[in-house]
């Protein structure tokens, strides 16, 4: 079998990927490896054809494939390597990644430190629980995103959407644009999973109700979708006998949420957080195996690609720490960083005090959707302060810096808690 | 005197605006920069929004190239401007930034692709 060796191997070439090799090439790392399934680099982005990407990191709206363009480029003109139609099949806890494509067979790569930029997936519908026949006309709304703009094919004329996460919402408008009709949205939560611009410009613009509280209880036809019956849910998210409504459609498009594509991390005995779906990363990004990074939608699902270019860019970083640091940093002490009321998950889970440069940046969700909340940071218990927000909602990452002067203020903490005061 | 509730599109935030509309005076309260202020009142007076879409490309890797209108474009005209799209074919190679429809609609604005396509 074909070995060879790289510095930092990032296994994944979306927008994680390409962040994180261009810091790691600008930290001084020459031999980085980008290892890719797809046959271009950009991830997802290549089919994200609508524009709201890049407000943050560029100061324009771009499109998903501008916004991968411009990576690309710079990724290109720096001359790192990278290999298209790559599947990676396994890392070692000595971070040794084996990969396979047509050229080179089975391979392996032995690598100073790894980052993984695999990305997330979309929950199929075999793990909703929709009850019906298995017809053709059910896609996932991302399958359906493929098809029409990338294979410039419609996957149906009259569409009823499960889930009102933003991929969701981006395909109500994309579908009607087509000349689809969309005739309702149905989101289980009593509130949307997507951003709130995306509510306005994707439904309201096109008159597409928006039914919250609402799921699909049966699906009808045999060979192909005929309709789907919608009913209202209650508190405990059960249909509520009675409020069923049929709508006559050939088409059923799932957005009910991405689940990060973790098989090689679980593969590797990588802590995991079961809530993120994630990897457990500590404030470098570094996960349980030393030199092994996490970043971007495989850590956690993201809502905005800037913030995904911008955390790839940190792991990047810091994996060039570790190559030049001779792969031995000696994290001795962590800070645990918890959750309490009203926050769902924090990233990063712990905090190495030693490897914080000017701040630590925690990003987090929220469990519901709240007005007029205070979240505080807590030392060992104690509330050293709080930052209020007018509105949080789950479908909304919200994010909070502890200083490095805190950090210092509080010698000997054993533990940060980041929750509603 | 005449108020509406709207939420900015104009980034993630989704700022909440109140505007007030009274006669040729029109406030925009709630935004958190200008932009908003902007949308606000743009979106009482002449709502406007970009297109984006893909449109079939003869010859090249791939099937399709996606597209979009270089800057805003009358709302009015979304699905006038979808038609166009329809029944537009680029031939590839096409790079990022080439003009695929003119001042499509006459609306001044020209359709313009956002990725390249290669030649096969």
């Amino acid at each position: 079998m074909y070995c060879r060796e790289a510095d930092v191997v990032i296994v994944g070439g979306g927008p994680a990927g390409l962040a994180a090799a261009l810091a790691a090439k600008e930290a001084g790392i020459d031999k980085i490896l980008i290892l890719e399934r797809d046959t271009q680099l950009g991830g997802i982005l290549n089919q994200c054809i609508h524009n709201g990407f890049g407000l943050h990191t560029f100061k324009e709206e771009l499109t998903g494939p501008e916004y991968a363009a411009r990576f690309i480029k710079r990724v290109k003109e720096a001359g790192i390597e990278y290999l298209l139609g790559t599947m990676v099949v396994d890392l070692s806890p000595e971070r040794v990644v084996t990969a396979m494509n047509r050229e080179d067979g089975l391979f392996t790569v032995k690598a100073g430190a790894v980052i993984l930029a695999m990305g997330c997936r979309e929950r199929p519908r075999g793990a909703l629980g929709i009850p019906g026949f298995r017809p053709a006309g059910i896609f996932s709304a991302g399958t359906a995103q493929r098809f029409v703009n990338v294979e410039g094919i419609m996957p149906g004329k009259e569409v009823v959407i499960l889930g009102s996460g933003d991929i969701g919402l981006i395909m109500a408008r994309r579908m009607t644009l087509e000349g689809a009709k969309v005739k309702v949205v149905a989101e289980l939560m009593p509130y949307s999973g997507g951003l709130k611009r995306n509510i306005v410009q994707c439904l309201n613009d096109y008159d597409i109700p928006l039914k919250l509280s609402h799921t699909v209880v049966d699906i009808k036809g045999k060979e192909r979708v005929e309709g789907v019956t919608i009913a209202e849910v209650d508190a405990s998210m059960k249909p509520i006998p009675g409020t069923e409504e049929f709508y006559e459609c050939d088409t059923l498009l799932l957005s009910c949420g991405l689940i990060p594509e973790n098989e090689l991390t679980t593969g590797a005995g990588i802590e995991m957080n079961p809530i993120t779906g994630g990897a457990v990363v500590d404030n470098t990004l570094e996960t349980s195996i030393p030199g092994v990074f996490a970043c971007g939608n495989v850590l956690h699902v993201h809502d905005l690609v800037d913030y995904v270019s911008e955390e790839a860019a940190n792991a990047g970083r810091n994996a060039a720490s570790f190559v030049k640091s001779d792969k031995n940093q000696n994290k001795s002490e962590f800070i645990q960083v918890k959750t309490g009321r009203g926050v769902r998950y924090t990233v990063p889970r712990k905090i190495a005090p030693e490897y914080v440069d000017k701040d630590v940046l925690v990003r987090f969700r929220v469990d519901n959707v709240y007005k007029d909340v205070a979240i505080g940071i807590a030392f060992d218990g104690e509330v050293a302060r709080s930052v209020k927000k007018r509105t949080v909602a789950p479908g909304e990452m919200e994010e909070i810096r502890i200083k490095k002067d805190e950090l210092s203020a509080h010698p000997g903490c054993k533990e940060i808690t980041i929750a509603f005061v | 005197m005449e108020t509406r509730e709207l939420i900015c599109i104009n980034c993630p935030m989704g700022c909440p605006l109140t505007v007030t509309i009274d006669g040729e005076n029109i406030t925009v309260a709630g935004n958190t920069c200008p932009r908003g202020a902007d949308y606000g009142k743009k979106e009482v007076t002449d709502p406007r929004r970009t297109v984006t879409s893909s449109v079939y490309v003869d010859g090249g890797k791939a099937v399709k190239v996606p597209v979009k209108t270089a800057s805003d474009i009358p709302k009015e005209k979304i699905f006038d401007i979808m038609d166009v799209i329809r029944k537009t074919k680029a031939k590839a190679p096409v790079f990022i930034g080439d003009i695929i429809v003119a001042d499509i609609c006459g609306t001044g604005v020209n359709l313009v692709a956002t990725k390249d396509v290669e030649r096969v």
